[in-house]
């Protein structure tokens, strides 16, 4: 079950990854409940949780908003294996940073990575999960929450 | 495993060797472009905490940027055996991972200072200054 306040850290987190990462402010909506499998983009990093809580962190963009991205790190390889990179480590660093609120016993593991049009998506039954809008320049990003 | 350059003198005054650990490719490249220390020489990066000891015996470094978060060994383990190699290695730790107890935990096994994922080309710079000063 996760808390009003435990949404909010993963939404300052994202916040403050665009923030700084690519030096240009994101706009994050409103969490909200979702509801059958997930609509992901073309890339997809899966963050494990475990510890004191279970679940999963997804972070999921598509590879035009994630092109832009790289150019704003100053990145030049744009390959399949560098979009897959960068997945897997903003779902490392959103995932990682909110250890600050949850503490050390939120377990995260290294990111593995989903890419193609359909991916299966790991899901715990039972566990409700929250979809946080991204919007970033003119591109539409998901970061995806779903904890014990 | 990627083997750097070898080291030069840097007008009289010793250079210190550098090594970057990180699973991320982007992450290695991004500290890599952004350190601007003349007395810092890249001798190599590695993946993980397994490469990174094997590429330490080789190459020798003074200074590390380690991250936590990595397949087969993880920063934490990596720092201490780094640190029971060559007790005046200095290391940063560069990581997602904002817990203070993280941090103290990496201090306590011979990290010298913690850097937190994100951070701006300055921040890491600051961090370096420091750890070199």
């Amino acid at each position: 079950m996760l808390y009003e306040q435990e949404l909010k850290t993963f939404v300052e987190g994202t916040t403050n990854f665009f923030e700084v990462a690519a030096q240009q402010p994101a706009s994050i909506g409103s969490p909200y409940l979702m509801e059958g499998s997930p609509a992901v983009h073309e890339y997809t990093g899966v963050i494990n949780i475990s510890g004191k809580r279970e679940g999963v962190v997804y972070f999921t963009a598509p590879k035009a908003m994630l092109t832009v991205l790289l150019m704003k790190m100053q990145e030049n390889d744009f390959s399949h294996e560098t979009m897959k990179d960068l997945v897997g480590e903003v779902a490392n660093t959103i995932s990682g940073n909110a250890r600050r609120d949850f503490g050390r016993d939120f377990v995260i593991s290294v990111p593995s990575v989903l890419s193609g049009e359909k991916p299966q998506i790991p899901q715990k039954p039972g566990v409700r999960s929250f979809i946080i809008p991204i919007n970033w320049r003119s591109h539409s990003a998901k970061l995806i929450v779903s904890l014990t | 495993m990627r083997n750097g350059k070898a080291v030069a003198k840097n007008g009289g005054k010793r250079t210190l060797k550098l090594m970057i650990v990180d699973d991320s490719n982007i992450m290695r490249r991004r500290i890599e472009r952004s350190q601007r220390f003349e007395q810092l020489e890249l001798v190599g990066t590695a993946g993980n905490g397994l490469e990174a000891l094997e590429l330490f015996k080789k190459t020798d470094p003074d200074v590390v940027t380690m991250d936590i978060t990595m397949p087969q060994m993880d920063g934490i383990e990596c720092i201490a055996r780094l640190v029971a190699m060559k007790p005046a290695v200095r290391i940063l730790v560069v990581s997602a991972l904002a817990d203070k107890a993280t941090a103290v935990e990496a201090m306590e096994r011979g990290a010298n200072g913690f850097l937190n994922k994100p951070f701006t080309d300055r921040q890491l710079n600051e961090a370096i200054a420091e750890l070199v000063r």
